[in-house]
């Protein structure tokens, strides 16, 4: 659905490999998650928690927190704000905010 | 243009008014609902929706009495309305919590619940040591010291029910006009001619509910509101998976997800903004409570301005020298809904006034000329 404004050799960012719900993908160095995943085609990112209505990135600066994804075990974060890195964990959500156990 | 085929006017579309509006349309009366913009102080907007009992008035058992009467006739009140239009409130009657973080401050608000368990009688509450709160709320954090359940408190979506409360009263046939202020009432031939945004409306009865607003609007009809604004800050999480069954009165977990944390109680005058300060202690308290909140996103913030008499308990009264004319004015609209829309509104349309209301009369305020001693 996406595709890069530049060529893959007119890309001089270094190609890196991050995990999207243990799944491998290849991103460039420095670019945001929210990129890194429209440009794997991976969308929607998720759900809303009450009407279930599917949500992909959207402003790509911040704002409309449609983009929140679960990054290195950090839930909710979004993935426009944040630069991918090699090895990045990301999980899509499943719903609300995971509570845990009590303590 | 002169409106006239109206019964009763009430000033104030907030949650007060329209609990009212409902109660006296529902009776079937033509009633009209004058109300500001959304550039008016809404405490209807901005409040936390507990509908509560528990430590409600130590000093007046019969603001204890009327919340507690109040909070028994709420599921009823819901139903009604939820049967009519679908809305869900989001009532939840399961009981509500108190935490302590102090062993002192628990033992001195147990005395004050055993006091209005002697004044008013049937006042159900139960103490919770630590292991009992965390049967009952499992996420609880290790710095509670115990808490206080109240079984007969709960909570309410507060936007809901002032929605649910605008669409019944349009269907049962009253008028909402948003957007005007009430500039002049007078009173002449047993009727009140209300100026607001270039219109006269005219009505046999007049109801003021409009919160802050009553100070002004009080004296034209010879009533008297000292009322003050008091601000609390509440902040709220994203949606997260149900941790909080029952509601306590700085944190309740919506119907929805939302996480809903509060409140400041600051003098500061007209001024509804949040403060970094007030916002971080009132995180850092509900953090002790439940941990987990810690990694939580807060989404947004606000505040608002209670509308406060000088004792803390409500007005409700007729005028003397304007017969016809009602103030009403409280600081737990959501709790006394219930009351609002039934008894509050029955003593309007010319019942008996109910006896737990008898002594909410703005003359408690005036200052006591004594003859001795002069």
């Amino acid at each position: 659905m996406f595709k890069s404004m530049l060529t893959a050799s007119e890309d001089q960012r270094a190609d890196i490999a991050i995990l999207v719900d243990g799944k491998t993908i290849r991103a460039r160095a420095g670019e945001s998650l929210a990129t890194a995943l429209l440009n794997a085609g991976v969308v929607p990112l998720r759900h809303t928690p009450v009407s279930g209505s599917p949500r992909a990135p959207f402003c790509l600066m911040g704002v409309c927190f449609d983009c929140l994804v679960e990054v290195d075990g950090r839930q909710n974060v979004q993935s426009c704000m944040v630069q991918v890195h090699a090895g990045m964990q990301v999980r899509l959500p499943d719903g609300a905010r995971h509570v845990g156990d009590p303590a | 243009m002169i409106s006239t085929d109206i019964d009763t006017l009430v000033i104030g579309g907030g949650v007060v008014g329209m609990s009212i509006a409902y109660g006296l349309s529902k009776a079937g009366e033509r009633v009209l609902v004058l109300d500001e913009g959304d550039d008016a102080f809404r405490a209807a907007r901005g409040n936390f929706g507990l509908v509560w009992v528990q430590g409600k008035g130590e000093e007046r058992p019969d603001y204890a009495r009327w919340s507690m009467a109040s909070v028994l006739r709420w599921s009823s009140f819901a139903q009604e309305l939820t049967a009519a239009n679908g809305i869900d409130l989001e009532l939840q009657q399961i009981g509500g919590l108190q935490f302590f973080l102090d062993e002192d401050e628990l033992r001195a608000y147990v005395r004050k619940l055993e006091n209005l368990r002697a004044a008013v009688g049937d006042y159900p509450f139960e103490v919770l040591d630590p292991v009992a709160l965390k049967q009952l709320s499992p996420h609880i954090g290790p710095e509670v010291v115990g808490a206080v359940y109240g079984p007969r408190d709960g909570h309410v979506s507060p936007l809901r029910l002032l929605r649910s409360l605008v669409q019944r009263f349009h269907t049962l046939g009253g008028i909402l006009r948003n957007g005007v202020r009430c500039e002049q009432i007078d009173h002449r031939a047993d009727r009140f001619h209300v100026q607001a945004g270039g219109q006269e409306y005219v009505a046999g009865k007049l109801v003021l509910a409009a919160g802050l607003g009553n100070r002004t609007l009080g004296p034209m009809v010879g009533l008297h509101a000292p009322v003050a604004p008091n601000r609390g800050q509440v902040l709220v999480t994203e949606r997260m998976q149900p941790f909080l069954r029952h509601p306590s009165g700085h944190v309740r977990q919506t119907g929805e997800g939302v996480v809903q944390i509060g409140d400041s109680k600051e003098d500061v005058g007209f001024d509804d903004r949040t403060s970094i300060d007030q916002l971080a202690h009132i995180a850092h308290r509900a953090r002790k409570y439940f941990p987990l909140l810690d990694g939580a996103n807060v989404v947004r913030t606000w505040g608002a301005l209670r509308v406060m008499t000088p004792d803390g308990f409500p007005i409700y009264e007729e005028s003397r020298q304007c017969p016809g004319a009602f103030l009403v004015t409280c600081h737990s609209g959501i709790t006394l809904a219930a009351m609002h829309a039934g008894p509050l509104a029955d003593w309007i349309r010319g019942a008996a006034e109910p006896a737990a209301i008898s002594t909410f009369k703005a003359e408690r305020f005036h200052v006591q000329v004594h003859a001795d001693g002069q």
